[in-house]
Order: C-alpha cells, then structure tokens, then sequence
C-alpha cells in the first residue's frame, strides 16, 4: 500500500487520551472539574434534598440558630458587657450581620471537612475529580445562608434600618467567606482521609474561633496596635466587611486589615487546593 | 498500535500492610521501646506525606507486578483469575479511582466503571431523583439521562414505584433500577465487576444482554466475573491473572481452560491467597478432593460423595461455626452446610491451625460450574472471616440415571437433578 492510499492516521485529540502513572499531576485538572459540573449540581441537590427531607421544621432551622445566638450575644456583650456597637447601628443588627458569614463559614467549614469520609463508597467505587464533593457541601451551607439572609432583611424593617450602596458589594464578602471556608475545609477533609484524628480539630476551631472572630462585639473594641495582628483571622476580614455593607456608613472598613486577611485567605485556599490535589489520588486506597 | 483504547505498560500496585509481631513483651522496657519505633515510624510517615502503617513491622504487597496488555476497540475482554490474583485491582486503576505505584496506562476515550452497582444510591429519594443522581455519579449528563429516561424505568420494570423513596425497595427492585441506569451507559469503554452476581435469572440475561449490544457498537468492554458461563458468552478474548501477573491471554475458550488448569494447578500454596482474616479465625486454604486418594481437584462427578478440606488458623475463642454455601455459575446459592447449626459441632476451641475435611452426601449437580464460599462465624451473631468463591469446581456432564440427556446448569431449569426411583406410577384413572 503506498502512502497516497494509505488511510490517514487518525487524529487522536489530546483531551482524549488520558495518561495514569505514579505521580503524574494532571494536565487538565481544571477542565476535568469543569466536565464534571453536572455531578457537583446533582451532589448539592442531593444533600439540598435530603436535608430537608429528613428534617420536620426544616428552613426554620437555619432562621431559630442565628436568631437565638444574635439573642444571646446582644444580651451578654451589649447589655452585660457593654460594649459599643458600631456608630448608630442597633446592636443586635450588628451582632446578626456578623453572624451570618460566621455561620456560613463554620458550617462550610465543618460539612466540607467530613464529607469525604460520609461519601467513602463513592470515592472507592467511581472515579470522579473528588474537589467535587467538598465544594458541594457548602453549597447547603450557603442556602442556609440565604435563609438567613431573609431574617436579616425582616431585622432591618424592624429597626427601619436603610442600608446604601454598600449593599452591592456584599457578594464579593460572600465570595470571600466562601473561600476561607473551602481553603482549610479541603486541607481538613483531605487529611481526614489519612488520619481520623482530624475530625476532632473542626469543632474545636470552630468553637475557637467564634471567641476569637468579632461575631459578638465590633472590632472597633481591639486596640488599634493589635488590629493589624488580628486581621490574621481571615474572617474578621470578612465579617468587617460584612458590616460595611450591611450598615451603611455606621461601621468603618480598615483597610490594612482588610488586605491582611484577603492575603492570608488567599493562601489558605492555595494550600487547602494544593495539598488536597497531592493527596486525592490515595484517597481511595486508604478511606 | 493505532487501534489499541487501552494500553498497559509494566503496571505494578503496592499496598502497604502492617502486622503486630506476636511475641510477648515482658519487660516494660521493651514494650516502651517498641512503642517508641512506631512512634518514630508514624511520625516519619506523618511528616514525608506517606501512609501510616499501624502495626510493628510493615509488609509490602504487591497486588499487581508487571501487568502488560493492549485491548483494542470494539473488543470484550473477561478479565479472569482467583480471588486475590488483582482482577479488582486492575480495575481500578483503569476506571482511575487509585493510581498505579509503577508503570502507566493509557486510556483512550471516555471510561465508566461499574464495580458496584447502585453506588451513590440514597435511601432517602426517591427512585426517580435516584435515577438522576446515579446517572450523573456514573457519568452521564442531565440531558442524557433525561432522553433515556423512559427507557431505563421501562428496562427496570417500576413505573409505578418511581415516586417512592428507595429505602422502601425490596432488594430485588433495588438492583433492577441500579441496573438499569447502568445499562444505559454508553461510554467508549464500559469496565464491569461482578454485578450480575444479584438479581434473578430473567433479570441477568437482559443485562447480559444489553452489554451484549453495548458491545456490538463498537465499544470497549471489560468484564470481570466468577461466572465461567457468562465469560464464554460475552467475552471474545480474555487475560487470566494470577498472584497480580497476566498469566495468559488469548481467545476466551482458551482462556478459560488455561483457568481451570491454573485453577487445578496451584492448589493453595499458603502464600499465593490473600484472602485475610477475621476477628478470630483465618480460613487459609480450601480445597476440593476426589473421593478416592483425597487429591485436589477441579472436577465433580455427580453422585459421588463431595469432599472439601479447609485449613482455618484460629484463636481460643470458643463456640465457633464453620459454614459453606454452594454457589452456581452466576453465584445463586444452592445451599448452606454449617457445623454448628446442623450438626451442634462448633470448632475447636484450642487456638492453632486445624484441617477440617467436610464430606458431603452425594449431590445430584447439573453440568456447570460451581464453586464454595466458605465462612467462619460466632453462630447467631456475625460472620467472622467469610471468603467468596474460595474453592470452585465444574461438572462435565449430568444424567443422574445415565442417560444421554445433559442437564445443563446454563439450561435454566436450575442446578440439580430431583431423583425419583419409580419415575412415575401412571394409573388410567378415566378414558
């Protein structure tokens, strides 16, 4: 046969051929992840749906919690502890535009970092990028947030409290809490996978860390020489900027802080990525 | 090789395994230090990234070495061999879900795996949002499913059950539905473990043969079963693995019968079988003898007395239970034999390693393979060590009273012969 009649090879598109060896980081992570969005949608439906199926009061539970802490919190650093709240703002506003990214992020936080483990016959039997399952659980912690969102609004009529164009900016706080949940959740649920110990570290931190984020009181109340430090918390990043859109011109953004705990969310969603990419591939030999 | 979808290179997997030595520690010192080891291990481990390994000394197993193979489109391959000999192994890196230790694959379209069917099945939905969620855990795409969807609750059979939650299923509609939803896979290369192991007969034979026209189109199939029957009817070549190497490949007819050699071969030297341990006992090694010099064998005459030895270590629990269950071609169980529960005898309760011979009434099995699941358990309570298909054997020809008929297990009229000595009294009770 000469090559003029020769059929043409036939051309294999690389997107096709898909190599497996020992280490190999994959070329097309990102669109691997982006082929498999229908399973991310259909994951956060099923937790969506069985969450409230198997719950009697169901939507109800997300407005009691927040509402109930906002209650306690006004009463035991407002009244108690007399703190001051940012300019005008009623207090318990304040306390409930801070509760809601701390909720958000802890319930983000402590879905995200177990769901590996509950989705264990899953990740042995199919092979699916696994960033799925994490990220898909925080989807149910963001409609609770949603949720929540209405009893804000319902609050504001209450204290006929008119926020300003400060409101349009939420979403990018949103997306910020939304980030330094997934960050550490991915590194957590990845090393979770190893080491079971882990699953106790969560509530931990998220017990910790609500005494050290300012859901309570208003960060204006920390010295100005440790604002800077502070801001390593990512979250008071985010709940700062949550009261700056929430409330108007009545709580002031600091800057620095701000950039500090953008930096520091930043690099704790690099790391959660990073280190959940090199261990994802044992994932199925040790869960 | 243009042609080639799958390409497998020097492929090695190891599994790392620890074992706490047996001595007894008498001086606290020992122990400390002991403990102290591990420690350091652990922490070693902890700090370079790798698996933790409990246990004093770490073994190394490898559960493949070596694999090399090509499949080419359009081909179905049954991938066949003991338990242990790295079928799932290879699977699974095939269908990606663990990577390779050594060597490299590489896969040319898109892969669907069905080790287990009904994976990501929540009890909660109901069959119809079921149906949605597997779908899309297997790979298929919303607009996919829906423009099959009639088919596969047509192909399942339960239109009337779709709106109830799956935790209400029998397991039998279970199955059906988890099938259904797999059958309409169409992927370039469809990788199947053992699933039809459930379900009933009728139900088998449609998704044999619906893979049966997966296949036909040109796509890719590889089929790992115990079922020698369903193999020889689906596959046209096949690769028999052994202790995580290929042994042979070739057409499926030889393919099989290099198996049964292998099979009659090899006949449990301890170390060739990984089948692991319980709590409390270890089921080490089975074997299937001829009734007259106790020589392992593969095959059975029906009517002769069935001989099977089991080898079990065991600890000094006391009151243990030995079970066997008889298993045909397409795994239905047959039957149970039990110590304990038929026979009030329950395994010795000094610890060691003992040979049990079971010797069973002569049974009247169809011609097909069989095969025995052997099992230790604390009667009433749990199994202890349960190894599937540990011993399998195969009946050439059945006629009970020798005539020419052969009853054949793939006949579907079951597997054992109903003897009756008279057939039948035929009286003239009217004209």
């Amino acid at each position: 046969m000469d090559s003029a009649t020769a059929p043409k090879p036939k051309i294999i598109l690389m997107s096709d051929l898909i190599i497996l060896e020992a280490g190999r980081r994959e070329r097309h992570y990102w669109r691997d992840l982006w082929r498999y969005r229908e399973l991310f949608r259909v994951l956060a439906w099923r937790d969506l749906s069985v969450r409230y199926k198997q719950t009697v009061i169901g939507v109800v539970w997300a407005l009691i919690r927040p509402v109930l802490t906002m209650i306690v919190f006004t009463i035991i650093f407002g009244r108690i502890a007399q703190l001051p709240t940012d300019g005008t703002a009623p207090y318990p506003l304040m306390v409930f535009a801070g509760i809601l990214p701390w909720t958000f992020f802890a319930s983000g936080l402590g879905e995200a970092s177990g769901s590996l483990i509950s989705s264990a016959n899953l990740i042995s039997k199919v092979y699916f990028p696994r960033l799925i399952v994490p990220t898909a659980t925080v989807v149910v912690a963001f409609v609770d947030f949603l949720i929540s969102f209405c009893m804000l609004v319902l609050l504001m009529i209450w204290y006929q409290f008119m926020p300003d164009w400060r409101i349009l900016l939420l979403p990018a706080f949103v997306l910020l809490a939304f980030c330094a949940s997934v960050g550490p959740a991915l590194w957590v649920a990845a090393l979770n996978v190893k080491y079971r110990d882990f699953r106790y570290i969560i509530p931990f931190m998220v017990q910790f860390g609500l005494y050290i984020s300012p859901v309570g009181f208003s960060s204006s109340v920390v010295p100005e020489q440790w604002r800077l430090l502070y801001s390593l918390n990512p979250m008071v990043g985010v709940i700062d900027g949550f009261r700056w859109c929430i409330l108007g011109g009545q709580s002031e953004l600091y800057g620095p802080g701000l950039v500090v705990s953008l930096g520091v969310t930043i690099f704790f969603l690099w790391l959660g990525i990073n280190r959940f990419r090199k261990m994802e591939k044992s994932f199925a030999d040790l869960i | 090789m243009p042609n080639a979808v799958i390409t497998v290179e020097n492929l090695s997997k190891r599994y790392l395994i620890g074992h706490t030595s047996r001595e007894r520690y008498t001086a606290l010192r020992d122990v400390l230090s002991r403990d102290l080891r591990n420690f350091v291990r652990k922490a070693g481990n902890l700090f370079r990234g790798e698996q933790v390994v409990q246990g004093d000394e770490v073994e190394e197993l490898w559960a493949l070495k070596d694999v090399s193979l090509e499949i080419k489109r359009g081909d179905v391959v049954g991938i066949i061999g003991r338990n242990g000999a790295g079928k799932s192994t290879l699977l699974k890196i095939l269908s990606r879900i663990t990577e390779p230790t050594e060597g490299r694959v590489l896969l040319e379209g898109r892969v669907a795996s069905l080790l287990e069917i009904g994976t990501g099945f929540h009890p909660e939905l109901t069959g119809r949002e079921n149906i949605f969620l597997n779908g899309a855990i297997l790979g298929m795409t919303q607009r996919e499913i829906r423009k099959k969807f009639d088919e596969i609750v047509t192909f399942a059979g339960m239109e009337r059950f779709l709106d109830t939650p799956v935790k209400h299923y029998s397991s039998g509609m279970y199955t059906r539905l988890a099938f259904a939803v797999a059958a309409h896979l169409e992927p370039e290369i469809l990788i199947v473990d053992e699933v039809l192991a459930v379900g009933d007969i009728e139900f088998q034979k449609k998704c044999l043969g619906k893979m049966g026209d997966v296949a036909r189109g040109g796509r890719t199939v590889i089929f790992v079963s115990h079922n020698m029957a369903a193999v020889k009817s689906l596959t046209t070549r096949g690769i028999v693995l052994n202790a995580g190497r290929v042994v042979f490949s070739g057409a499926t007819e030889e393919v099989i019968q290099h198996y049964v050699q292998l099979a009659s071969r090899s006949t449990g030297t301890a170390e060739a079988r990984r089948w692991g341990k319980g709590r409390h006992t270890a089921i080490r090694d089975v074997r299937f003898l001829t009734k007259d010099d106790n020589q392992p064998t593969t095959q059975y005459m029906p009517g002769d007395p069935l001989i099977v030895e089991v080898t079990i270590d065991k600890d000094s629990t006391p009151g243990l239970s030995l079970e066997l269950i008889l298993t045909d071609a397409s795994r239905t169980r047959l039957g149970l034999a039990s110590t304990f529960h038929f026979h009030g005898q329950a395994l010795p309760e000094k610890k060691g390693t003992y040979c049990a011979t079971i010797r069973f009434d002569p049974l009247w099995l169809a011609a097909g393979c069989y095969g025995f699941d052997v099992a230790t358990s604390v009667p009433n309570t749990q199994f202890d060590h349960w190894v599937e298909s540990a011993v399998e054997f195969e009946v050439q020809f059945s006629n009970a009273l020798g005539y020419s008929w052969d009853f054949k297990q793939s006949y579907g009229y079951g597997s054992l012969t109903l003897l009756c000595r008279p057939a039948a009294e035929f009286v003239c009770v009217g004209n």
